[in-house]
């Protein structure tokens, strides 16, 4: 960054000088990638290569399935081993940007002779993506500021805690190529903005293509971008360069979009894309109204103005009286749930608990801001400052971008990962001028100290302009071109940058006190990223560690249960849990799930929550009239992990009440307080989920059962199953499985003919299967 | 109120005349990119029109068919701004270049058509 304009202004030739900056340039982007890619690289070092958390399996699955089966296959997928027995349209229901990337790498690794597995490609995906959105970063700021800015906001990105977070190797999630996607259809938007240029208006069509592919939040670019058209068009800076840069995009990117399974027709039924079309139509008055004006003669054009206003208010008040009627007269108001919770940040906890229950769609503490991005948070003021000076069409870009998605960050937690690009851009700026400030200063007064005044009166100015150059020629690009009709000539720029230059020079030993102060800044910078990314962020979560005294102790329970699944169970057993643990038990299970964390049909969560709030006998019919076979709880209680599912038992209560009334979540709760102790009312200690959780719970510590994550002893201890039999628990009790009694022991005979028949061939079945641990 | 009508009427005479002579003096390369551009918006009123009277239903392709005759009027439109010697900004750019654009463009968006036709 002001290394590379430092080296680059001691060269003598002006192209030998563009030439080693380019060249330096190059190699600080490749450093950029490296540290992008390797600083993600903590859990596989500290762990092991393995997907994380929950959503990753899924992708993971899907993955699999496409290199197994091809695409055609893919977007024919109908899975059947989720849902059960309503299965899930697998094509037709994902973002297939990730999954669509890791296949074509693993393919293309294949064609090339790399044997690596799909597992090995899925974990580094996210790692390899960071690196490519540190380049995109690079780009678009280097449209709104120059090269400088541009690798400081590189640097910045490759290491933001916020985007680590979500793009750890392992962390193989849709976010890790969308932020990407996200980036790169901004430089390319600006790309276009600044050159008029056609064929950037493709590519950018194209990358929006890949936005929308990867995730949810294209949205976020749909709305945006025509924002800022209407944020250019107000303050009149349309240009044909806005036109050509948003008019293409509307129509290739709707279409684009269309072609999208997941989307379809969305792209143009739902009220986020109505936003587009507005300004669609906006600009082409617009641009016609320019046009005009520019044949017209002003007095004409005045008289043109109040003919078509007269006329013109009267439609467009009818036309827009309609379009709200019918916008109002759906029944959401045409956006769906989880946009509607970015407008309104208490819509979703109030209707719809399933959203409110996934603790990524809360808003963030502020402690979290300074987590994730760190010192970035100061440096954006400075950053915006300096992008309004000048302001040009991609700075007022930029500062909407973080205006925007400052405010959808501060509603969902998850959405920080939109404000973090927008964040190392600004700082980027903002690090990027001070070190221009006070690097020109001391060299100015270096030279001054050196150079004699008997010396040339030309070099001097030569070299000062020289310092300039890449500002002048790159970040006023936009500004010089409105300028170039009046006056062409090198003079002015040479005068300006003059003129500019005087009032930025400090004094020496200030500028080198707060140089040495920025440095140190971003060194603090750089040890909370590595830090965050090495201690906070990189925990698979299926995988848990602990240090303790006898030293570090490893939680590998999760896979351990499922390993006794896929080896104990029948092929095609269902496995009832909560949904958080859908998607791993189809992943690393193999065996078919009720629910899993693609929450699409809510009655049916609903009645898996109802089954766990419920009373034995209630829970078994639930899940005998589902087919369930085995029912899976985890249990944090033995080693205090705190994640667990009596923890989130509340959440299932709710859900299941919203649609099966008979739960009510004043039932489980004694005075308002959720508690598991003596105190518990007897609802809560006769629910399905605590006796599953706390069966025999009491055999671990000699007859006191204290539960360590909620620091009480439980409420009731010596029970026994009636309607279920414990099968399996991991070491570590944070799995618990249980297996659904066959209905001989209770059924006397009356009703329910159809079902005896089926337990009865289920049982024989079981029978021969007989497992290991009875 | 006669008189504001009549006014009205004069202006917008005065306007249509200065429009149509502004106009032509447009070159005749743009007249024809105009020209394109009108066919592709009337074929596009004419699908409104087709679809207000028989219904939209396989919505694909009356979206495919309404999105390439806008698609091209808009790159049409995009064209003209660049070939246009009036405008400055794209002095740089030769026609040629432009046409180019404008040629790969159609193709991306016809490719898209075609795609969702189906």
């Amino acid at each position: 960054m002001a290394a590379s304009t430092d080296t680059t202004a001691a060269t003598p030739s002006s192209t030998l000088r563009h030439a080693s900056g380019n060249i330096l340039a190059f190699f600080i982007l490749l450093l950029i990638g490296v540290l992008a890619f390797s600083i993600r690289l903590f859990s596989v070092i500290k762990y092991e290569s393995v997907i994380h958390e929950f959503d990753p399996y899924f992708n993971y699955r899907v993955t699999q399935f496409l290199t197994k089966s091809g695409v055609y296959d893919f977007w024919n997928w109908f899975d059947d081993r989720t849902w059960y027995p309503l299965g899930r349209v697998i094509g037709g229901t994902v973002y297939p940007g990730l999954t669509l990337t890791a296949g074509t790498m693993w393919k293309v690794l294949q064609m090339l002779n790399i044997p690596l597995s799909v597992e090995t490609v899925c974990v580094f995906t996210a790692p390899v993506f960071s690196a490519f959105a540190a380049w995109a970063t690079y780009l678009l700021t280097k449209e709104v500021k120059g090269i400088g800015a541009g690798l400081t906001a590189a640097v910045l990105l490759a290491m933001v805690p916020s985007y680590i977070s979500r793009s750890v190797a392992g962390s193989y999630d849709n976010e890790a190529v969308a932020i990407f996607a996200l980036i790169f259809t901004f430089y390319l938007y600006i790309k276009t903005l600044n050159t008029g240029s056609l064929f950037y208006a493709t590519l950018n069509s194209m990358a929006y293509f890949y936005m929308v592919c990867s995730w949810g939040g294209y949205t976020f670019i749909i709305n945006l971008i025509p924002m800022h058209v209407l944020l250019c068009i107000v303050t009149g800076r349309y240009s044909p360069r806005l036109y050509i840069a948003y008019a293409p995009l509307v129509v290739l990117g709707t279409l684009m979009a269309a072609l999208v399974p997941v989307v379809g027709f969305n792209a143009v039924m739902t009220s986020e894309h109505f936003a587009s079309f507005l300004v669609f139509i906006i600009i082409h008055v617009v641009a016609l109204a320019y046009y005009i004006k520019g044949i017209l003669s002003p007095k004409m054009f005045k008289v043109a103005v109040t003919l078509v206003v007269s006329v013109g208010l009267v439609v467009c008040c009818a036309v827009v009286a309609v379009l709200i009627a019918v916008v109002a007269s759906s029944p959401t108001k045409g956006w769906s749930g989880r946009s509607l919770s970015l407008l309104d940040p208490t819509y979703a906890s109030k209707y719809i608990p399933i959203i409110a229950s996934v603790s990524e769609h809360q808003p963030p503490t502020w402690p979290s801001y300074f987590m994730d991005i760190n010192i970035l948070a100061f440096l954006v003021p400075a950053g915006i400052i300096a992008c309004f000076s000048p302001l040009s069409d991609a700075s007022s870009f930029v500062i909407l971008y973080i205006v925007m998605s400052a405010y959808f960050s501060g509603v969902m937690v998850r959405l920080m990962l939109v404000f973090a690009p927008a964040a190392c851009i600004m700082s980027g700026i903002a690090l990027s001028e001070a070190f221009d400030v006070f690097t020109r200063s001391i060299k100015f007064y270096a030279f001054q100290a050196v150079d004699t005044v008997s010396a040339s009166t030309v070099s001097p100015q030569n070299n000062v302009v020289e310092t300039d150059k890449k500002e002048d020629v790159l970040k006023e690009r936009p500004s010089r071109k409105n300028k170039k009709k009046e006056k062409e000539t090198v003079e002015k720029p040479l005068k300006k940058s003059e003129t500019e230059k005087r009032p930025l020079i400090l004094p020496v030993e200030a500028s080198a006190i707060a140089l040495f102060l920025t440095v140190l800044l971003g060194a603090f910078y750089v040890v909370h990223s590595v830090w965050a990314a090495a201690e906070a962020y990189s925990a698979p979560s299926i995988v848990l560690t602990s240090h303790t005294r006898g030293g570090l102790h490893v939680f590998d329970d999760f896979r351990e249960a499922y390993a006794w699944l896929s080896h104990n169970t029948h092929v095609d057993d269902k496995v009832a849990s909560w949904w958080d643990y859908g998607y791993q038990t189809t992943a690393m299970a193999n065996r078919t799930v009720i629910v899993d964390n693609n929450t699409w049909n809510n009655t049916h969560i609903a009645t898996v929550g109802t089954a766990m709030s419920s009373p034995e006998k209630a829970a078994w019919e639930i899940f005998n009239s589902l087919d369930v076979k085995y029912v899976l709880v985890v249990f944090g209680g033995l080693v205090g992990y705190s994640s667990d599912d009596i923890n989130k038992f509340l959440w299932m209560v709710r859900i299941g009440g919203g649609v099966f009334p008979h739960i009510k979540e004043p039932d489980y709760l004694r005075d308002g307080q959720y508690r598991i102790d003596s105190q518990a009312t007897p609802t809560m200690l006769n629910s399905l989920m605590y006796k599953l959780s706390y069966f025999r719970f009491v055999e671990t510590d000699g007859g006191k059962g204290y539960d360590r994550v909620r620091g009480t002893e439980i409420g009731k201890k010596h029970f026994k199953l009636t309607h279920f039999e414990e099968v399996f628990t991991t070491h570590h009790w944070m799995v618990r499985i249980y297996k659904l009694k066959p209905q001989r022991n209770r059924i006397r005979g009356k009703t329910k003919k159809s079902r005896s028949s089926k337990t009865s061939s289920t049982k024989t079945r079981t029978i021969t299967k007989k497992n290991p641990w009875h | 109120m006669g008189k504001s009508t009549v006014t009205t009427k004069d202006d917008a005479h005065a306007l249509f005349h200065s429009l149509r002579a502004a106009y032509s003096a447009t070159p005749t390369n743009l007249k024809i990119i105009d020209l394109y551009v009108m066919f592709a918006v009337f074929t596009a009123l004419i699908q409104v029109g087709y679809m207000a009277i028989v219904g939209s239903f396989p919505f694909n392709s009356f979206l495919s068919g309404v999105l390439s005759c806008v698609g091209t009027a808009v790159l049409a439109v995009c064209l003209r701004i660049q070939v246009n010697k009036e405008n400055k900004e794209f002095k740089d750019l030769p026609p040629e270049r432009a046409f180019a654009d404008f040629v790969l463009c159609n193709l991306v968006l016809h490719l898209v058509i075609m795609n969702f036709l189906g």
